[in-house]
């Protein structure tokens, strides 16, 4: 659907921060998580985790654990269907391991008892017979020739022979001559990265509640970023037709990306069947750390060659991804993503993707970006210091904009690239004096968006309220935007409607709430569902007044005579009409369905002032900003919500946040408390600048705000920290011993 | 698991020394409910202390306060005058958690959890504090730096336990600090930390001084050349440099996740320092 360029818009509600209609619930503590889900005669299941970073399971003796009373089923990877499509058949396997345990932490047995303390006890026994294997758990020693062998021919055809067996996907993407663009160039630096593997870090663990019938339909409730994707995956895993699964999402205590696949569910489901009572299970955090989602951990290099005066003339990435135990596709995202905010002559990178013995990847906001933009954008900052130029300077005077060929393929729309930049560059952040000791750090950002498959129904109450049904969980405050936009376009008050999450049965497919696509996608067919409506309600106006449909038109919430000819007619309201729908034709909806495009790219520019204490290496950040185009800030107070959270959750990549593996390949951080994300006294307030350069692919110009910024924070806070103490810095995070022992040798 | 509230010392000592099985003394819980939840120890016995008289108490003795074993750190730092007194004490154990920990967790519980990195211990040590021990047999006063005997094991016998913490009365002209390094600003485990405790003559010259590490090595180490190296001096910049260099010399510590060997004997000499100007000022010296 295309923006609304031919009228000037004057909105009404859409821009203004009224309540989210979910607040009250959560600050009550009323809302429904996945955990708060109960269900008469539930059982509640444990799973049963491998010790060993890599091991073959030999035998599983659950006997022992299956005479215990009060224990009511156990099952194990024998118990789960294989799917034949390969994405299905690693969920699977990820889900509950069959011949071999491919990480500390994969599932190897589950058992369903009448209380938590029986499970947990007959955990210890179920009698798993291991043989250990060698493991790796580093990306670049696993694409070394002899590397332990995580899994056999799972190479894609386009990775070239001769590589590690545990290479399984090669990429690549550019234009142009770079041996000449590297000609060109002044100065050329060229340099090596690494990232630790980085986790979501959402508060609320995976829980949820499954119930099979003895006639084969089942319900599960469950605390995910979309039901209809659980439907589908679970269903393919139990073999049951997706009729027969209702799915229903619970509010969800932050999801990142991180609930976009399943867990725990089929083992609830299986469960459920084998024992025939409804079975519950809840994940403590240091399983949620040990078998979830973390992030790829990478390996990258970037050489960048630029002119004197500050123009780049070629730009090369080579992208070294893991995504754990299974194939992975993330590394495409980032070399696409690795030069996107630049006007390029001459750029190529190369990914690929290795399996090592860590859990399977999951999606984390803008998968696959941070990592390669951060070194993209730190090679950057280091030509900037070494030719003495302003790196905002830099980046405006090669920044992508409309018609650019962008390095991935695509040529670039409407874009805000350039807006944001200046506006950092306006900013009295960008020119308040910084004292010694202090520095600034500068990064750009990048996120594609999506927009996919979207169903809404919007139904018209004959009080003159309004529901809209949709089908994605709002993690972010979604359900005030979309109410926004369904009170804007039918020209009624934000609090005559309320926005509902339905369950699988109750609408049409909806994609996961991913891809910074809900407000957009979601919002697009919120605002086509209110115009069939709206048609609709004409309609019955018109049938009042005995003239045609095309006669009336919609204005200010209400169905008027559309010109002289029509009539002469009082126009009758929203409420109006709808009052007397059931002796017009019954009653009133309006639906769109939609595999949305257009969702526009995103960028954003961050600005980072800290200091590090050259006697400890610790960073202080002293003040951020972040500036973003949102293409039409919805609801502002959620797309300032977003560009924070993900500065944070940035910063906390950035300085502390990895995943510590020993030398037995065990992970050593399964918690909070050495797993170090941000608290809130480690943050200074972060200032958000919104801007507002309208999406082309939009009604009302909105584009997607979730993942952008998380993007920057990496290289913006690497950059300050190396102008601070005078060393580029090559590794993430920037945790104090690593940032001392770079003081130190300097 | 077998959880007693017992109403007297002797009692308690008593449910102690009869269990066969494994014991575990009840103080604020902020680590053992953790160790519980996380399945490190299965007790077969919990006996709460909260109940005994006077464990909750903060009594001034001799010049100097008795900390009653079950004191929590927020009625500790609620009390002006042991703040006044021990104002490096007070903000150690202050540290200790959130607000919400705060409101249980005990300076006897964090002694007696012997981690190498608890936060009250070295300031304890380096105010020369002594645990009064009660058991099967007569009470017996222990210094505090005698109490762990590595990480997560103490030299308390069989059946005995803490029932206070004896803070002595100090000269004029005295200070002490405390400092601990995290990677975050709170909620986190130190990583070095180090205590100092300090008097000072009318000239500002320092007189006497203790100083104690922590989560260098596997105890708290009270480190004597670091004291030497400050003791006689205004704690001028060579002081400071040699109070640095004796504490890094005195760390044993472990290269684990959460900081390197190198870093923590670096740092570790970094804080003595930092801690020593602060506690120098509040003796009153002009640094
Ligand atoms: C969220 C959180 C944050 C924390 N942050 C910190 C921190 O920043 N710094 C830090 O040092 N610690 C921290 N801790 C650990 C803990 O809070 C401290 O060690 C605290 O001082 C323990 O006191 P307690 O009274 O709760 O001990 P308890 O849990 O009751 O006991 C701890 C141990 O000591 C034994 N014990 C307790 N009292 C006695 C006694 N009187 N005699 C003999 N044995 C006894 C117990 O049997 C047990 O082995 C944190 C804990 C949590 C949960």
């Amino acid at each position: 659907m295309a923006f609304d360029s031919h009228e000037k818009r004057q909105f009404k509600q859409v821009g203004t921060r009224p309540p989210r209609p979910d607040g009250v619930d959560k600050v009550t503590g009323r809302a429904q998580y996945g955990a708060d889900v109960t269900a008469p005669g539930m059982l509640t299941a444990r799973i049963l985790r491998s010790p060993h970073a890599h091991a073959r399971i030999v035998s599983i003796d659950t006997s022992e654990a299956e005479a215990m009373a009060g224990v009511k089923g156990v099952v194990t990877g024998r118990d789960f269907a294989l799917p034949e499509d390969a994405g299905l058949a690693d969920i699977a396997v990820n889900v509950m391991a069959r011949d071999k345990a491919l990480y500390d932490g994969h599932a190897v047995a589950a058992v369903a008892a009448v209380s938590p303390a029986i499970a947990k006890a007959a955990l210890k026994a179920i009698k798993v017979q291991y043989e250990v294997l060698p493991h790796v758990t580093d990306v670049d020693a696993a694409m070394q020739p002899g590397a332990p062998v995580v899994l056999e021919g799972r190479a894609l055809e386009s990775v070239p022979a001769g590589m590690s067996v545990n290479v399984t996907h090669a990429s690549e993407f550019g234009h142009g001559d770079l041996a000449a663009g590297f000609a060109k160039a002044d100065r050329i630096v060229e340099r090596s990265f690494k990232t630790a593997a980085t986790h979501q870090g959402y508060i609320e663990p995976h829980a949820c509640l499954a119930s099979v019938t003895v006639d084969g339909k089942a319900d599960l409730w469950c605390c995910t970023q979309g039901q209809f994707m659980v439907r589908t995956v679970c269903a393919a895993l139990m073999g049951m037709e997706a009729s027969q699964l209702r799915v229903t999402a619970s509010e969800i205590g932050g999801g990142f990306g991180g609930k976009t696949t399943v867990f725990i569910e089929p083992v609830a489901l299986v469960l459920a069947r084998k024992t025939g009572r409804p079975v519950k299970i809840t994940m403590t955090r240091d399983e949620v750390f040990r078998a979830t989602g973390p992030t790829v951990s990478t390996s990258i290099d970037v050489k960048i060659g630029m002119t004197k005066d500050g123009r780049i003339t070629a730009g090369e990435a080579r992208l070294r991804y893991s995504g754990g135990a299974f194939p992975c596709g993330t590394v495409d995202m980032g070399a696409m993503a690795a030069f996107a905010a630049y006007d390029l002559e001459a750029v190529r990178t190369q990914g690929w993707n290795v399996l090592t013995n860590r859990p399977k990847e999951a999606a984390y906001r803008a998968p696959g970006a941070p990592q390669a933009i951060y070194a993209v954008e730190s090679v950057v900052d280091e030509l900037c210091q070494i030719l003495k130029l302003d790196p905002l300077d830099v980046r405006i005077r090669n920044a992508a904009k409309k018609g650019t060929k962008s390095s991935y393929g695509p040529v670039f729309d409407d874009i805000g690239l350039l807006a944001t930049l200046e506006a950092a560059k306006a900013h009295p952040h960008y020119k308040a004096p910084l004292k010694p000791g202090q520095a600034r750090g500068v990064s750009c950002g990048f996120w594609f968006n999506f927009g996919g498959n979207t169903c809404v129904s919007l139904n018209v109450n004959t009080d003159g309220t309004v529901g809209v049904t949709e089908g994605n969980p709002d993690i972010g405050g979604s359900r005030a935007s979309i109410s926004l936009m369904a009170a804007e376009e039918l020209g009624i008050p934000y609090d005559k409607v309320r926005t509902i999450v339905a369950d699988t049965a109750s609408l049409g497919y909806n994609d996961v709430t991913d891809g910074s696509r809900v407000t957009f996608s979601v919002g697009l067919a919120t605002i086509a569902a209110a115009r069939d409506a709206k048609v609709k309600m004409c309609a019955r106006a018109a049938k009042i007044w005995g003239i045609d449909d095309e006669a009336v038109e919609w204005k200010d919430g209400a169905a008027w005579p559309a010109g002289p000819n029509a009539g002469q007619f009082p126009p009758m309201s929203l409420a109006e009409i709808a009052a007397v729908s059931f002796q017009t034709g019954g009653p009133i909806a309006g639906h769109h369905e939609v595999n949305a495009d257009g969702a526009g790219v995103s960028f954003g520019v961050h600005l980072c002032d800290l200091e590090v204490d050259p006697e400890t290496g610790k960073t202080t950040i002293l003040r951020y900003s972040v500036f973003q185009d949102a293409g039409k800030a919805v609801h502002p107070d959620y797309v300032e919500g977003q560009m924070q959270g993900g500065a944070v959750q940035g910063i906390g990549w950035a300085l502390n946040e990895e995943y510590i593996y020993g030398r037995d390949g065990r992970l050593q951080n399964p918690g909070f408390l050495d797993y170090r994300v941000p608290v809130a006294s480690d943050l200074p307030m972060i200032e958000a600048v919104i801007l507002e350069i309208p999406n082309p692919g939009h009604p009302y110009g909105v584009r997607g705000v979730g993942e952008t910024p998380i993007v920057p924070p990496l290289a913006a806070i690497s950059n300050g920290v190396s102008r601070a103490v005078g060393v580029r810095m090559q590794e993430l995070p920037l945790s104090p011993p690593r940032v001392l022992k770079a003081i130190k040798a300097a | 698991m077998r959880y007693e509230k017992p109403q007297t010392v002797a009692d308690a000592a008593r449910l102690l020394t009869a269990e066969k099985g494994i014991t575990r003394v009840l103080g604020g819980g902020t680590d053992v409910l953790v160790q519980l939840k996380a399945g490190m120890v299965e007790p077969d016995l919990i006996v709460d202390i909260k109940a005994l008289p006077g464990i909750r108490a903060i009594v001034a003795e001799a010049g100097g306060f008795r900390i009653g074993a079950a004191v929590s750190n927020a009625q500790l730092g609620e009390d002006a005058a042991v703040r006044a007194l021990w104002p490096g004490v007070v903000e150690a154990a202050g540290l200790i958690g959130s607000t919400q920990v705060q409101g249980r967790a005990t300076m006897a519980g964090n002694l007696c959890n012997a981690s190498p990195a608890g936060d009250a211990v070295p300031a304890l040590v380096a105010a020369g504090a002594v645990a009064r021990v009660a058991g099967p047999g007569v009470a017996r006063d222990v210094p505090v730096e005698a109490i762990p005997a590595g990480p997560g094991k103490t030299t308390l016998k069989r059946g005995e336990f803490i029932t206070s913490i004896f803070l002595p009365a100090r000269p004029a002209k005295s200070g002490d600090a405390y400092l601990r390094f995290i990677p975050r600003t709170e909620m986190d485990i130190a990583v070095a930390s180090a205590a100092v405790s300090l008097t000072l003559n009318d000239q500002g010259v320092i007189t006497a001084a203790r100083v104690a590490l922590g989560a260098v090595a596997p105890t708290v180490r009270l480190v004597d050349d670091a004291a030497t190296a400050i003791i006689g001096t205004k704690l001028h910049d060579d002081a400071q440099a040699a109070l640095a260099a004796a504490c890094s010399a005195a760390c044993a510590p472990i290269d684990d996740k959460r900081g390197t060997i190198e870093f923590r004997t670096e740092v570790a000499g970094v804080l003595a320092k930092r801690a020593a100007r602060i506690a120098y000022t509040r003796a009153g010296g002009q640094a």
